[in-house]
């Protein structure tokens, strides 16, 4: 899928998840304020919780039709936005 | 009447004296409420309601105890309405005898009906009172939870633990506009009460300080307001309805 999610593209995207992130979340920070790599959870990162987690899986499935079906595929992405943008990509490539 | 603009409402347990009545209740409340009536082992009265109200009132096969019921009724559900508004998990069994010698069978299914069953509901309706970021799932504990009462340690337990997860729930979802909430009933006059002998019920009605038993409508009263928008604020909340017992 070489040509198919060029630069801008990744960009959008992560933009679309990022303020798709501040709303369903209702983050007091702006979009523009989350980093590509910053974690989601933890200390040092954006300190989310797991029923930030429930939100997200359910706003991934609800915006980009990104199902996640268990506890270990949701540990693997929902760690940055870079890793849920690398699922949305992936979906869409499928 | 769209459906956007309807309250669709799931009660477990709907077959019995209580369920029927709360069914009954909120059918009763608004013509915008659609009622599913949980059914699996008896559904000749869920059956008739269905026929009083059949264009706000469905069937709906759920066994409880299975995950895999739970995510087909839900997934049914939500095709017709895409959304569920109100999860009422009601069903319910006993089956009392001292602890020595109960047999593991009457704990494993009382806990697994009573309990089990509770969190598996809980479960199938999360994802879309989540994404509606709106929801109120009422549960019907019962006065066993709080008093513990000898020969009752199944259903004690599995009420207590209801009660518990009430509570844990109602703070993991409250920011999401969803509330948990909890109804200990007393003694109720529906076929829970039929074992009891009239001696039994004498005594027991002697105990209660409004010297007579529940009837199914002040309960499903209780479930009501849970579940109206006055009640926005209330989650956590275990709500007895017994006469003053307690």
């Amino acid at each position: 899928m070489e040509g198919f999610f060029n630069m801008e593209d990744a960009n959008t995207l992560k933009a679309r998840i990022k303020a798709m992130m501040v709303q369903n979340l209702m983050l007091q920070i702006t979009a523009a304020e989350i980093g590509d790599d910053t974690p989601l959870f933890g200390p040092g990162g954006l300190g989310l919780d797991s029923v930030d987690a429930l939100q997200l899986v359910v706003g991934l499935d609800k915006t980009f039709g990104v199902k996640i079906a268990d506890p270990a595929a949701a540990k693997q992405i929902l760690q940055s936005v870079n890793t849920i943008a690398e699922a949305v990509r992936q979906k869409m490539a499928a | 009447m769209t459906d956007k603009t309807r309250r669709i409402i799931i009660i477990t347990g709907s077959n019995g004296g209580l369920g029927q009545a709360i069914a009954r209740t909120f059918l009763h409340e608004s013509d915008d409420n659609f009622v599913w009536l949980g059914v699996h082992t008896r559904r000749e009265q869920a059956d008739q309601l269905a026929r009083e109200f059949p264009e706000r009132c469905q069937c709906i096969e759920l066994d409880v105890t299975q995950p895999a019921s739970w995510q087909t009724a839900a997934g049914r559900v939500l095709a017709s309405h895409q959304r569920i508004d109100v999860l009422v998990n009601n069903a319910g069994r006993h089956s009392d005898g001292l602890l020595a010698t109960m047999p593991a069978k009457a704990w494993d299914d009382v806990l697994k009906t009573n309990l089990d069953g509770a969190f598996h509901g809980c479960q199938a309706v999360l994802r879309a009172m989540v994404s509606q970021h709106s929801g109120r799932i009422i549960n019907i504990a019962s006065l066993s939870a709080l008093l513990a009462p000898a020969g009752q340690t199944n259903y004690a337990a599995a009420k207590a633990g209801l009660v518990a997860l009430t509570q844990s729930l109602a703070k993991e979802v409250a920011r999401l506009n969803i509330t948990v909430n909890a109804i200990c009933p007393g003694f109720v006059e529906t076929e829970a009460l039929i074992g009891m002998s009239e001696e039994a019920k004498k005594a027991a009605r002697a105990k209660i300080p409004m010297r007579r038993f529940g009837r199914p409508e002040e309960v499903a009263a209780a479930v009501q307001f849970l579940a109206c928008p006055a009640a926005s604020y209330i989650t956590g909340s275990v709500l007895k309805v017994d006469g003053g017992i307690l």
